[in-house]
């Protein structure tokens, strides 16, 4: 029943194969045996076996309140949720309790979904791997999987070789991937959706900015973040976008124009599509397997009657450090209310109120945070901004026009990778610091946040380490509903397989639901 | 707010002070000077700057002074500017904070329609240019009362620039001259108000309240004095003076100091003072961090602030998102210059009178509500409202709302004055009687104290004979002609009539009596 998807589990509830309450409990008995995944931060038990029982009376009396009813979900520990822990994977945040819902989180709640709990992160969501975190690194599970470790190399099986799962979302994207929930909530600034569901081997979204409310998500980069959507397959992100999606009064950044989503056609026809594959994302780092596998796609769109025509982003080169710019800047100011005097970690320094802060926020935050905050300020000093911020946001523009002039040209949806390699070992992952980590990682992925575009990441094949890799499909502003459309047909011809944890499962029922072992379409 | 901005006109008003004040040495025509102005949101700011050109006497020097204000004004909305929070005055301390005013991680600033139509209005108001796009910028420091570490305002591109403000002041003892000067405005901007600190020394600690808007109006002043020609003088800031009063003693003394500063040799740091009222002089302020960098940010979470009027107003917009400048336009009040001019056309009234009328909250309305109701002329009831009614008031220190004789009574006793039922004199005995508040009507009062003008022709003829009879020798005088001593005759009928007789009436009989 776990290794279903969202919408076949949504099925069998409405059908009473299974209830709520054992749906609820199997998942959370899921949850504990993959604890060393470190996938949570908090394990909502309590409050969702109530949903469930709400939901269970719910769906005797007849009046399920839809989709989502019954069904498990998590969420980031950097999304605001009344009454349960939001840490944000810092000691700034430690025993901080929200009094209110992130209005994603409200809309899940309000559809019936049950709150399994709060998901592991880069501590403010800083970082690409999942490993910066004050609660400790998230393990991906496909580094426990049969196809990895039957396709590793033999002196690597130790426990010691298990590989990051990318982020900063990694919690999020391990907690669907292990069958511990349908979905799972992100957030995405520079990629932190999209890679974790590559490397976790998931459909990872990333909505038009302004598209969905970020009210209640605990800021990163303002007028980059999205909240975004793990879900083991694209019809799934529909059906949790179709909820989320919507102008909030709490968030003036949301459009007031009502955006059309619909369930997406199971026929899809291609043939009329542009898809644009931008030739500055080819890169040296880019892993061959990778680069062959998105050739392989481009080939597959090109077969079924799609035009592919190689496009140009000519200012793509610059968006790393533009970004670093923009990021640190809006780091720097959203970090400034944790002074340690409403809420969150206080120090015991007390021989004046600026004592204070200093130790509150040297602290309460890590070096990585700490870090941005010192770039940050430095950008926004009278001396600087010009010379920094202003020129950022010039570049920012510039790079936005990129994408603007693709898509007048005539492109519908561009190709591209979504990382340049597969999960790495964590000990590997670290010899790098997070900020080299961050600008390599997040080279396909930040350019789309500093256009507001949707993109989505969708899981295509193994590697060669029984790894999963994902490419990602980019569209025009608020075409979030044809590009998913696109993905679903993208999704259907790559039949991307699914991890196989019989470890984990007791009654090995995982295999049996959902048993298409093999890439079919794009093999290496 | 609007009241508010009213009263920027009095900084003006003071340099008519200063000015004759400094007699002695910093004498100064008033001149308009470089003009800003912002206005602040949860509060509003406005800023406005005075130059003044100072006229030396022989062998001194010339100095000029140069002001600019930087005016907080509170907006007078039901809620907050970025949150639906109520704004109430003196509620209980942190009972009207919603999560964003608590800066709660995830919460985000909603702009209050309210405020911007305020500040359009006030920009308006003050002959501003009114920025069709205007942004929102954050403003960083740390400071215990400041829970996001940054406040929102509007630095780049507020929301109103350029303006000015035609004012007319009094020209000291000279009540009735008036003289009309120009103050330029150089920008109103919506800002966010911080909390408010509550130091409590007994127990060392700081208490912070997040309601905020507590000062509804709170002004710094930034203030330099230079010679004319020559370069502006280094300015110093004096912060958080919250009337007007303080605010004039504040920038005479601290022009006064800057040039005797000078004037000895030493020099003027640009630094920040503050006005100890006790004292009657300016200090420096502990400025421990010594010059600030606010780190001005864009505000990620406010898309920009666009403002429409008839012509780009587009044809499917929502009426309830957008705002139209024009429309706003239209609903002005009558501004104050514009009431003077009315009052002045309308009534025949003097000039110092319609300003006397505006001068104080609610007394308009007040003379406006006499006139309606009472068939007396206008110059009386300016009469009545300007000398006797505000009288009482100042004398009891009072606002015209709290005033126990209402227009409608003052209306009915202008009535019986004008139709002779009392007389002046007596009048004024039951404006008296009304201003106890008693509950009685004006009538009630002259029938019960009988200070009814006497009808009875016969007997006020008895009462004019007894007085001649009494009195030989003014009556003698009379007849020779001492222009004076007709008047003494009458005023002694009136007071054997108890004030209760027309005095022309007793002039009549009187003259008719002693065959003049």
């Amino acid at each position: 029943m776990l290794g279903r998807t969202l919408r076949e589990v949504s099925a069998a509830l409405k059908q009473g194969q299974v209830t709520p309450t054992e749906l609820c409990k199997k998942c959370l008995s899921l949850i504990k045996k993959t604890k060393y995944l470190n996938a949570y931060i908090t394990v909502s038990e309590e409050v969702a076996l109530k949903q469930a029982e709400e939901s269970e009376r719910r769906y005797k009396q007849g009046q399920s309140l839809g989709d989502l009813d019954g069904i498990p979900v998590a969420v980031k520990d950097n999304f605001s949720t009344a009454g349960i822990e939001t840490t944000c994977a810092s000691n700034m945040l430690k025993g901080y309790i929200p009094p209110y819902n992130a209005t994603v989180v409200q809309k899940l709640l309000d559809q019936g979904a049950l709150l399994m709990g709060k998901t592991n992160l880069d501590e403010f969501a800083m970082g690409s791997g999942s490993t910066d975190g004050v609660f400790g690194p998230v393990k991906n599970p496909w580094s426990y999987s049969k196809q990895h470790r039957e396709r590793r190399r033999h002196d690597e099986h130790d426990d010691s070789h298990w590989l990051i799962a990318g982020g900063s979302s990694g919690g999020s994207a391990a907690s669907v991937a292990a069958f511990t929930c349908f979905a799972a909530l992100g957030s995405d600034t520079g990629g932190s959706t999209r890679n974790p569901a590559a490397h976790c081997g998931l459909v990872g979204f990333k909505p038009s900015y302004g598209l969905v409310s970020r009210h209640g998500l605990i800021p990163l980069v303002n007028s980059m973040d999205v909240p975004g959507i793990f879900t083991r397959c694209v019809d799934d992100t529909a059906i949790v976008l179709g909820i989320l999606a919507g102008h909030d009064p709490k968030d003036s950044t949301t459009v007031q124009d009502p955006i059309k989503l619909s369930r997406i056609p199971s026929e899809v026809d291609v043939s009329g599509l542009c898809i644009g594959i931008p030739k500055e994302y080819l890169v040296p780092e880019l892993s061959s397997e990778i680069r062959s596998l998105w050739s392989q796609a481009a080939d597959l769109f090109e077969s079924e009657g799609a035009k592919v025509i190689e496009v140009s982003l000519p200012h793509t080169s610059y968006s790393i450090v533009c970004y670093h710019v923009l990021c640190t800047s809006e780091v720097a100011s959203n970090m400034a209310r944790f002074d340690g005097l409403q809420y969150g970690h206080r120090s015991g320094i007390d021989v004046s109120t600026e004592a204070m802060y200093a130790a509150t926020r040297q602290e309460g935050f890590n070096d990585v945070v700490r870090e941005r905050i010192l770039s940050g300020n430095f950008f926004l000093l009278k001396e600087n901004y010009e010379n920094y911020f202003v020129k950022a946001q010039k570049v920012r523009r510039l790079i936005l026009r990129d994408f603007v002039n693709v898509f007048d040209s005539g492109v519908d949806v561009l190709l591209t990778p979504t990382t340049l390699t597969e999960a790495v070992p964590y000990l590997e992952f670290i010899k790098e610091d997070n900020r080299t980590r961050s600008a390599q990682d997040d080279i396909f992925t930040q350019a789309v946040n500093m256009a507001g575009l949707p993109a989505v990441s969708v899981p295509v094949a193994l590697s060669n380490q029984g790894l999963p890799i994902g490419l990602q499909l980019i569209g025009r502003a608020f075409c979030d509903q044809q590009l998913l459309t696109v993905a679903k047909w993208f999704e259907k011809q790559v039949q991307f397989p699914v991890i196989q944890l019989q470890d984990l499962m007791d009654d090995g029922s995982l295999i049996l639901e959902n048993g298409k072992l093999t890439s079919v379409s794009l093999t290496q | 707010m609007a009241t508010s901005v009213l009263r920027l006109g009095i900084p003006g008003r003071r340099w008519a002070l200063a000015w004759i004040d400094g007699g002695s040495r910093h004498r100064s025509g008033t001149q308009p000077g470089p003009t800003s102005n912002r206005a602040r949101g949860q509060s509003s700011v406005t800023q406005l700057s005075l130059r003044t050109a100072q006229k030396p006497r022989k062998g001194e020097h010339k100095w000029a002074a140069v002001v600019g204000l930087e005016i907080h004004a509170q907006i007078c909305s039901n809620s907050k500017l970025f949150s639906g929070a109520q704004v109430c005055f003196a509620a209980p301390p942190n009972s009207l904070v919603s999560f964003f005013d608590a800066s709660l991680p995830g919460t985000l600033p909603v702009l209050n329609r309210r405020c911007v139509e305020a500040a359009v209005m006030t920009g308006l108001a003050l002959n501003c240019h009114i920025n069709r796009k205007s942004l929102f910028d954050r403003k960083h420091y740390f400071y215990a009362d400041l829970p996001a570490g940054y406040q929102i305002t509007q630095q780049r591109l507020p929301i109103a620039t350029n303006g000015h403000l035609t004012y007319s002041i009094y020209i000291r003892k000279k009540q009735s001259q008036v003289t009309t000067k120009t103050v330029r405005i150089k920008q109103i901007q919506l800002e966010q108000d911080s909390g408010k600190s509550l130091h409590d020394d007994l127990r060392s600690q700081t208490l912070i309240d997040l309601n905020r808007a507590e000062g509804q109006l709170r002004v710094d002043a930034n203030i330099s004095v230079h010679h004319p020609g020559e370069p502006l003088g280094v300015r110093t800031e004096v912060k958080n003076l919250n009337s007007l009063r303080f605010l004039a003693k504040a920038i005479d003394y601290e022009i006064q100091r800057q040039i005797t500063e000078l004037e000895n040799g030493g020099e003027v740091l640009n630094e920040t003072r503050s006005f100890d009222y006790k004292l009657g002089c300016t200090v420096p302020m502990r400025d421990k961090e010594g010059k600030q960098d606010y780190r001005f940010m864009p505000e990620p979470n406010l898309p920009p602030l666009v403002l429409y009027d008839a012509t780009s107003l587009p044809s499917d917009a929502d009426s309830q998102q957008v705002i139209n400048i024009d429309q706003l336009r239209d609903t002005l009040p009558e501004l104050p210059s514009a009431t003077r001019e009315r009052l002045v056309q309308q009534y025949g009234m003097l000039p110092e009178h319609s300003f006397a009328l505006l001068n104080e909250v609610g007394l308009l309305e007040f003379f406006q509500n006499v006139i309606k109701e009472t068939r007396a002329e206008p110059k009386k009831v300016t009469n009545w409202v300007l000398n006797t009614f505000l009288y009482y008031l100042k004398q009891q220190n009072l606002a015209v709302s709290e005033s126990p004789v209402t227009a409608g009574a003052l209306a009915e006793l202008l009535d019986l004055l004008d139709s002779k039922a009392v007389s002046s004199a007596a009048a004024k005995q039951v404006f008296e009687e009304l201003w106890k508040g008693q509950g009685k009507t004006a009538a009630q009062i002259v029938s019960e104290q009988q200070l009814g003008l006497m009808q009875d022709r016969e007997a006020l003829e008895q009462l004019c004979q007894a007085t001649i009879d009494g009195h030989p020798q003014t009556v003698m005088d009379v007849k020779k002609r001492n222009p004076k001593a007709i008047n003494k005759l009458i005023g002694l009928v009136r007071k054997a009539s108890l004030s209760r007789a027309d005095p022309t009436l007793i002039k009549e009989i009187l003259e008719k009596k002693l065959s003049l």
